[in-house]
């Protein structure tokens, strides 16, 4: 049964470098290119055409990335998320992980729904909703960065925790 | 000295793209130490 971690992990990656690429965009290129398409008036473009599509794959990665992630842990996954068992290094990825999955679907696509037009809101819901949405994706990018560090080396390459 | 003038706010380091990443380096570095002492 050796294939079914390999395709876990190949998925995982897959899904992951949507899910986190697009979340990059997001916060790298997209909030500034809002901002400098509000002043000349072509901000419709991006909101209409192109953000709604990002987040749709945007959200559906994220839940790919953490079901083949899931299967990845396989027997381990209780010991993951309890940290025991010498699983504390990718535990914390996959703690990060999952955190970052519930930020996704609770937080950053349920007020892009408002500030999309998706779901009707009034001018002050809408200003609430781009706070919020704002840093719900900020914190998903700032939490990136070690959820990266201990998928890349919590599991793999535990030599870096002096093991 | 060290006190806040009245009506100034602290600012958020998610609102700057550097703030998020310094965030979670320092962030990373906390944690990496937390796994450490799990672990050993």
């Amino acid at each position: 049964m050796d294939y079914v971690p390999a395709l876990a992990r190949w998925i995982h990656f897959m899904a992951g470098v949507m899910w986190i690429g697009l979340l990059y965009y997001f916060n790298f290129v997209q909030v500034a290119a809002l901002k400098a398409a509000a002043a000349d008036g072509t901000a419709a473009g991006i909101s209409k055409h192109v953000a709604p599509r990002a987040l749709l794959f945007f959200r559906w990665a994220a839940v790919v990335t953490w079901l083949a992630g899931a299967a990845l842990l396989g027997g381990q996954f209780v010991n993951a998320f309890l940290l025991r068992g010498g699983m504390a290094g990718i535990g914390v990825g996959a703690w990060l992980g999952t955190i970052m999955l519930f930020n996704v679907w609770a937080l950053i696509w349920p007020n892009q729904k408002k500030i999309l037009g998706l779901k009707p809101a009034t001018d002050e819901e809408k200003n609430r909703a781009r706070r919020v949405a704002f840093l719900a994706s900020r914190t998903n990018t700032m939490l990136s960065i070690p959820m990266l560090f201990f998928m890349a080396g919590g599991w793999s390459h535990r030599a870096i925790f002096g093991l | 000295v060290g006190q806040r003038r009245e009506g100034e706010s602290m600012k958020n380091p998610l609102d700057s793209l550097w703030g998020t990443i310094i965030s979670g380096l320092v962030l990373t570095v906390i944690l990496y130490f937390v796994v450490k002492s799990i672990l050993t």
